[in-house]
């Protein structure tokens, strides 16, 4: 008999048992069983700090399905490097057994299978139970702190202008944050939030685009478990390319190394015996950042949404990276004395829902905030017979039923979704709700548009979206997973140079090739530009769904990957 | 067009001897560059500002260029090593002859 | 369907993600090229040689926007009467004209260094050339990419 204790090791794996059996002995019982409170938040405590680090939630304040992506492919250094292994590849990296509760977590293996035995993951009254249980563990050595992404992409924060995520974040009392989606909201929403909130929003590369004055507080100096820490934040440095800039126009980003040095030094001279990066710029960005700017001793990652469950280390460097959606907590304990880190001990906790006790508090603010919208949250629009996911880096089952609701209801030859990482995944037989249907569209941008462009202008578009994705240096990548191509298939060299990477594009339907210069009737949605026109996005998803009432997903091959590099 | 151009400069009001201080202006212009084309095809006329200048009592320390690339409502910022007490006066010249200027005081402790 | 009729209705022609940048700037001059700065370069210095080093040119790697592209370019100088630096020029090799700016310092500038915002059509390299007071050249070079954006997340 193998005893409790060794089912999920620190933190890492399943057990041998589960491991050797498979996926058919375990019953969701079974495994449910076997992911107990007590050893996902076992931990034996290290130092003098402890930091606590939540990301991208997207505004899910309840559990969800995620299926961490297949494809991740790195370019330049980033190459077979983590985050960019993935399936059989990652579980093999981290020593992970198949079928184990940390490969469900953190692969797309098996992921219906597995997702049926150890149910949804996160919602904030279980990661304010975590949080509760290591402060109560660890007192005044604590620091929460938010990455950010945090505020927007549900319905309810869409409706609230992001009041129910604000009220819920503030009740789990994080020491500082950093943002990037929360711009979105608008400049003046934003400060209006940030100017009320208990603790900083921090955001040294944001300034005032006239004068370079700043918008936010660079940096704040804690003192935890007798320790200096100094916190500097880091928000999305090209979230005024990534997204409307019109909604922010008077804000500027900047990824400047010289910047963020002077931040570390500033801290070193006012005495920082820690210095923590708290950043959105996304894991290959830090990954370069690490290397290139000396005195940080800890990286928190976010925006790219990997979880990885070690630290991975640059130099002195510590890089934490915890996932999206609520679906990990990371724990680092770090030893700290005068002269700098001494020793760390990181765990990312797997937020179980159906093995973590909901916060009784959290749970009630999150029933209160959803209650005016559950009538709407929990309308059937249809039903999956197969598995709806998006995370990939050319294309999700979700993605397709985006762009074939935009191709019929739009009445589009060519439909467009825009390749980012967020939204949650649903399970073969599952209704899909509107709940499921806005976690993957809700935002302030949403009209679908109808436009006519030419086949030149739709490949430079694929190019150009295609080097901000696989331009070899990170520090000119702009996030995000590939465009979202409906009606259009096309074969992708990642490791060409930009203006190289797209070829043998072809209409779907007939397989012609697409004619640079002919006119094609295109739908899309999520444009960065101002006053565009057209439906919101969910209204055109939710009609093709009510039309097709069942979703079959066809096979992903629209996308022909080539290219060793 | 139908703006004068104005100028905003922001400069510290003191500064110790020696002490190297930047300087930050900008002034509203939509330097048209003349390389835009008009809805009826003409080519909209070329009219940006050309020379923008740095001064302190009288003598020039900083002269900058602008070709018509440089970005709508120009930004410049310079510095300058303060060794006296006495006046900026940065100058900015249009191409249509026009010059816009701004003063502003420095004290030297 | 129900909504094909609302189809008629004036939509906006604003593409998703396809403003061109190069569009708004310049839609029908041919664009300057590395040969076109050269070109300028020569005029200022001849067959002068130009060495890498001393400049410091600080742009973006990726344009927020195409329109407004801060570029700040510092020379290492101690900026006394005998040792300073006495221009910068700057270029780019794919905008309509070459020409960006042009600085003048003395050494009452304190430091060679200075901040402007500029126009880029597209992706494509700055170019600065500096001269010292002893005639010395220095040059350097950066890319900057300007690109349709959206779609990030």
């Amino acid at each position: 008999m193998v005893s409790r204790r060794e089912f999920i090791q620190a933190g890492l794996a399943g057990s041998a048992l589960l491991a050797g059996s498979g996926l058919g002995s375990i019953g969701r019982l079974a495994a449910q069983q076997r992911l107990s409170e007590a050893e996902l938040l076992r931990f034996e405590p290290l130092g003098n700090v402890t930091l606590i680090h939540v990301t991208d939630l997207h505004a899910q304040l309840v559990p969800v399905y995620f299926r961490e992506p297949s494809i991740n492919l790195g370019v330049g250094e980033a190459k077979g490097l983590v985050p960019h292994i993935t399936g059989k590849d990652f579980l093999a990296h981290y020593n992970i057994p198949a079928g184990s509760p940390m490969a469900y977590a953190l692969t797309s293996e098996d992921f219906a299978a597995l997702a049926r035995n150890y149910g949804r993951m996160g919602g904030f009254d279980r990661i304010a139970r975590v949080i509760k249980g290591i402060r109560a563990e660890r007192g005044d050595r604590c620091l929460l702190l938010d990455g950010g992404d945090t505020w927007t992409n549900s319905w309810t924060s869409l409706q609230t202008k992001a009041a129910d995520v604000v009220e819920a974040m503030n009740l789990l009392k994080p020491d500082a944050m950093t943002g990037h989606w929360e711009f979105t909201l608008g400049a003046e929403r934003v400060k209006e939030i940030t100017d009320s909130l208990p603790f900083p929003f921090l955001a040294q590369n944001v300034r005032e685009s006239e004068f370079e004055d700043r918008v936010f507080e660079p940096q704040k100096m804690f003192e935890r478990g007798g320790v200096k820490v100094a916190v500097i934040g880091q928000a999305y440095p090209y979230t005024g390319i990534a997204n409307p800039r019109w909604m922010f126009p008077k804000w500027t980003f900047s990824l400047k190394d010289d910047d963020v040095q002077k931040e570390v030094d500033a801290a070193r001279a006012a005495g920082a015996q820690l210095v923590v990066l708290l950043s959105h710029n996304g894991f290959d960005i830090d990954r370069k950042m690490a290397g290139r700017v000396k005195g940080i001793d800890v990286i928190l990652t976010a925006h790219t949404h990997d979880a990885l469950p070690e630290a991975v280390q640059v130099g002195t460097t510590l890089l934490v990276a915890t996932g999206s959606h609520g679906k990990f907590v990371s724990r680092l304990d770090l030893d700290v004395d005068r002269s700098g880190v001494k020793g760390f001990r990181y765990r990312l906790i797997p937020i179980f829902s159906d093995a973590i006790t909901p916060d009784a508090e959290m749970a009630a603010l999150v029933k209160k905030v959803r209650a005016p919208f559950e009538a709407d949250l929990g309308r059937v629009l249809g039903k999956t017979d197969g598995l709806l996911y998006r995370r990939g880096n050319f294309q999700g089952s979700l993605d397709d039923v985006f762009t074939d609701a935009m191709l019929q209801v739009r009445d589009a030859e060519i439909a467009l979704s825009p390749g980012v990482r967020w939204g949650g995944s649903l399970l073969p037989g599952q209704d899909i709700t509107f709940e499921d249907v806005t976690n993957a569209c809700a935002l302030t941008y949403p009209n679908c548009y109808r436009t006519s462009m030419k086949g030149s202008q739709i490949k430079a578009i694929l190019e150009d979206i295609g080097d901000n994705i696989f331009n070899p240096d990170p520090y000119a990548q702009g996030g995000g997973d590939m465009v979202r191509l409906g009606g259009l298939t096309f074969t992708v060299d990642p490791y060409q140079t930009s203006g190289r990477r797209i070829s043998d594009l072809r209409l779907a339907r007939n397989g012609q090739a697409l004619d640079a210069g002919r006119d094609y009737t295109v739908a899309g949605w999520a444009s960065i530009n101002q006053a565009t026109e057209g439906p919101p996005i969910w209204d055109v998803v939710g009609t093709y769904l009510q039309q097709k009432k069942v979703i079959t997903p066809r096979p992903l091959d629209a996308v022909k990957v080539v290219g060793a590099g | 067009m139908s703006n004068k151009p104005t100028p905003r400069v922001r400069v510290p009001a003191s500064a110790k001897k020696d002490e190297i201080i930047e300087i930050k202006t900008l002034i509203s212009h939509e330097m048209e560059s003349g390389q835009r084309r008009a809805a009826d095809g003409k080519t909209i006329p070329r009219k940006i500002i050309n020379t923008f200048t740095a001064a302190f009592n009288g003598k020039v320390f900083f002269e900058a260029t602008w070709h018509p690339s440089v970005s709508a409502n120009p930004y410049q910022s310079m510095f300058f090593r303060a060794s006296e007490s006495g006046e900026f006066a940065f100058s900015w010249k249009d191409d249509d002859g026009s010059v816009y200027e701004s003063k502003a005081k420095l004290t030297v402790a | 369907m129900a909504q094909r009729a609302a189809q008629t209705r004036r939509e906006t022609l604003i593409a998703g993600m396809a403003s061109f940048a190069a569009a708004a700037i310049a839609p029908s001059l041919a664009l300057a090229d590395a040969a076109a700065v050269e070109a300028e370069i020569k005029k200022l210095y001849g067959d002068r040689k130009a060495e890498a080093g001393r400049i410091k040119l600080d742009v973006p790697q990726i344009a927020e926007n195409g329109l407004v592209v801060p570029i700040n370019v510092e020379v290492e100088s101690p900026m006394t009467a005998a040792d300073h630096v006495k221009s910068v020029h700057v270029f780019a090799d794919g905008n309509p004209l070459p020409g960006i700016v042009s600085y003048k310092f003395t050494p009452e500038s304190g430091r060679a260094a200075a901040s402007a915002r500029m126009r880029l059509a597209q992706t494509q390299n700055i170019i600065c050339i500096a001269e010292m007071a002893d005639g010395k050249l220095f040059t350097a070079k950066s890319e900057v990419k300007v690109t349709i954006g959206g779609c990030g997340g």
